[in-house]
């Protein structure tokens, strides 16, 4: 493994934001070599590189290239996806805010080597403040002539633009957020047809995450070879990890895949205020699986490493919760997410949800009954599975892994016919300095 | 009568260039709506399904489906507070008590003055500078009550 003593994605230059700054440092020049290999090399190059998809889903990015047809008589397209709605997960505004080219230099050596004449970055619509940021960096690009007609002065011509979400965490599944760049409500559709075959208006269409896309620059800069040597052998690479919760220095940390999570909570984000234990970890955004506090020592964060514990790296979203959170009160509060979010196309998911979060109230209040563990568990277990997209499987897998983990926690609030009271929390347990 | 402004027109002119059909601008027009008029009001919804050639039906759908939408008018600053895991664990609900008792309505409710509508939202993608609320477009992160207190009164 090698040790990446600098940082590649958000490097601590300052005005790096900016063009003249960017090209000091080496910018676009990632481009200006990709523009001179054939299309199909770029793509290659990234495949040998086995970068994965940074959105959660951890999919070989250059095999997703690959997918897109090299003949089309339709437009083809890349979107790049900053819906960036995963609870935990803070992390592609770093990059629109500090090193907007990267992404937007990525984002073209993608379109040059799927031959895409239109890119659309879709960001959510809270990111008002960063989505200035991105166009006035796109905008500076174009004058520049790296976006737009000919880019570079080669035969190669596209065009960037944003799209501004308007509220809604299923916009970040890959069909939804076509859907909403058309206009509609953000559906998600069935797939197969997949997008490379049948996107944007029935158009070959790629969607990349903002995070991969950066790493696209380096890749091709720096070679697959020497970019495959960082971090864990089979997911590699620099990786934006979110730290919040209970630690004393929440934040973004670009790492290696493969660093240890307790060095990711003790050496880099601080440790736990007040020195208390660890009672629970979200290793991935909150629709990754629970970790207990006691099975984080050794635990690697990539894809592989999290495989055995049950869970998965997702968005690099790592929530802390120390030893006095009310962790019912947490699994109450995802569940309402989900049930909020779900787009009511699919009925195991919209009814599903709704009973999650009914259910979960019940132990929150100290109202359920015994066999309302094993109802939990059985809504969970069919909504899995069984929905066009990963947003029902996102709402039951913490709440399996809830059940599985802390089992405890729902026992000790079940109601007992004229035996002892239930434990009830007391109100606001869960505080930044409690 | 409901009606762009000539700047909100031209960058509908604008949009055209950028998308393969005109209902795909449904989004950035309501946005421009939106901006111009604070709210999304049926004639509104009218006037937009008209400039884009599509039924009214599409365009309340669209409203309807995203919640940064509003359907009905809100007060001059829209408090969206997240109370969403990473914020709840740094006492978001501190924060939402604090404001919804300072302002005395409760989440959901305008300010009699239309100064302040309070609202929870769902995560921002503010988990590393919680808790945090958004007013209008602007976050305000890394709140604390007293904090909050000083944001209320400077608001105006």
């Amino acid at each position: 493994m090698t040790v990446l003593t600098d940082k590649l994605l958000l490097p601590d230059i300052p005005g790096l934001n900016r063009l003249d700054v960017y090209e000091q440092h080496g910018g676009y020049q990632a481009l200006r070599k990709a523009l001179t290999m054939k299309p199909e090399d770029v793509t290659q190059e990234v495949k040998k590189s086995n970068l994965r998809g940074r959105g959660g889903a951890c999919f070989p990015t250059g095999l997703k290239w690959s997918f897109m047809p090299k003949q089309s008589t339709m437009p083809k397209y890349l979107c790049a996806n900053g819906d960036e709605s995963e609870p935990g997960t803070f992390k592609d505004r770093q990059i629109f805010e500090f090193n907007p080219h990267l992404f937007i230099e990525g984002s073209l050596i993608a379109a040059y080597a799927m031959g895409v004449g239109t890119i659309y970055v879709y960001i959510r619509g809270e990111y008002a403040a960063w989505i200035t940021m991105l166009q006035s960096a796109i905008d500076a690009a174009y004058t520049k002539g790296y976006i737009g007609k000919s880019v570079m002065g080669s035969s190669f011509s596209t065009e960037m633009y944003i799209h501004r979400g308007a509220g809604a965490y299923i916009c970040g599944e890959e069909s939804a957020l076509m859907s909403s760049i058309e206009g509609m409500r953000g559906y998600p559709r069935v797939k197969p047809p997949f997008p490379a075959q049948y996107g944007l208006w029935g158009c070959p269409t790629t969607i990349n995450n903002i995070e991969t896309l950066a790493n696209v620059p380096i890749i091709i800069q720096r070679g697959a070879e020497w970019y495959s040597q960082i971090g864990a052998a089979k997911h590699p690479g620099p990786l934006l990890f979110g730290v919040s919760g209970h630690v004393n220095k929440p934040g973004v940390y670009e790492l290696p895949t493969g660093v240890l999570l307790t060095d990711l909570i003790y050496k880099h984000a601080g440790g736990v205020p007040g020195n208390k234990k660890i009672k629970a970890v979200i290793p991935g955004g909150s629709s990754t699986m629970w970790l207990r506090g006691d099975e984080i020592e050794g635990l690697r964060m990539d894809a592989e490493s999290l495989k055995p514990v049950g869970t998965s790296i997702g968005t690099g979203g790592v929530i802390v919760m120390d030893e006095d959170t009310d962790l019912m009160s947490v699994i109450t509060r995802i569940a309402h997410f989900y049930h909020h979010e779900s787009c009511g196309q699919c009925t195991p998911c919209r009814e599903g949800c709704g009973w999650l979060e009914k259910i979960l109230k019940r132990f929150s209040e100290a109202k359920a009954a015994a066999s309302d563990i094993d109802l939990l568990l059985d809504v969970a277990n069919n909504i899995e599975g069984n929905t066009i997209c990963a947003l029902g499987d996102a709402a039951a897998w913490p709440v399996q892994s809830f059940v599985r983990k802390f089992r405890d926690e729902l026992e000790r609030r079940i109601q007992q016919p004229g035996g002892e009271k239930p434990y009830v929390p007391p109100p606001h347990l869960v505080t930044a300095d409690s | 009568m409901v009606k762009f402004s000539d700047e909100a027109l031209r960058k509908i002119e604008e949009l055209k260039k950028r998308y393969q059909t005109k209902t795909a601008m449904t989004l950035p027009v309501l946005w421009l709506a939106q901006e111009q008029f604070g709210w999304i009001s049926d004639e509104t919804m009218k006037y937009v399904a008209g400039l884009l050639d599509v039924p009214v039906s599409h365009v309340y759908g669209v409203l309807s489906f995203y919640t940064m939408f509003n359907s009905k008018p809100v007060g001059k600053f829209h408090l969206q507070v997240c109370t969403n895991v990473s914020c709840m664990l740094r006492g978001s609900g501190q924060l939402l008590d604090r404001i919804c008792k300072k302002l005395n309505i409760a989440v959901g409710e305008t300010t009699p003055d239309k100064r302040f509508t309070v609202t929870e939202v769902e995560c921002l993608g503010s988990c590393g500078t919680a808790p945090m609320l958004q007013a209008n477009d602007k976050f305000y992160e890394n709140l604390t009550v007293e904090k909050i207190d000083h944001l209320l009164e400077n608001l105006k």
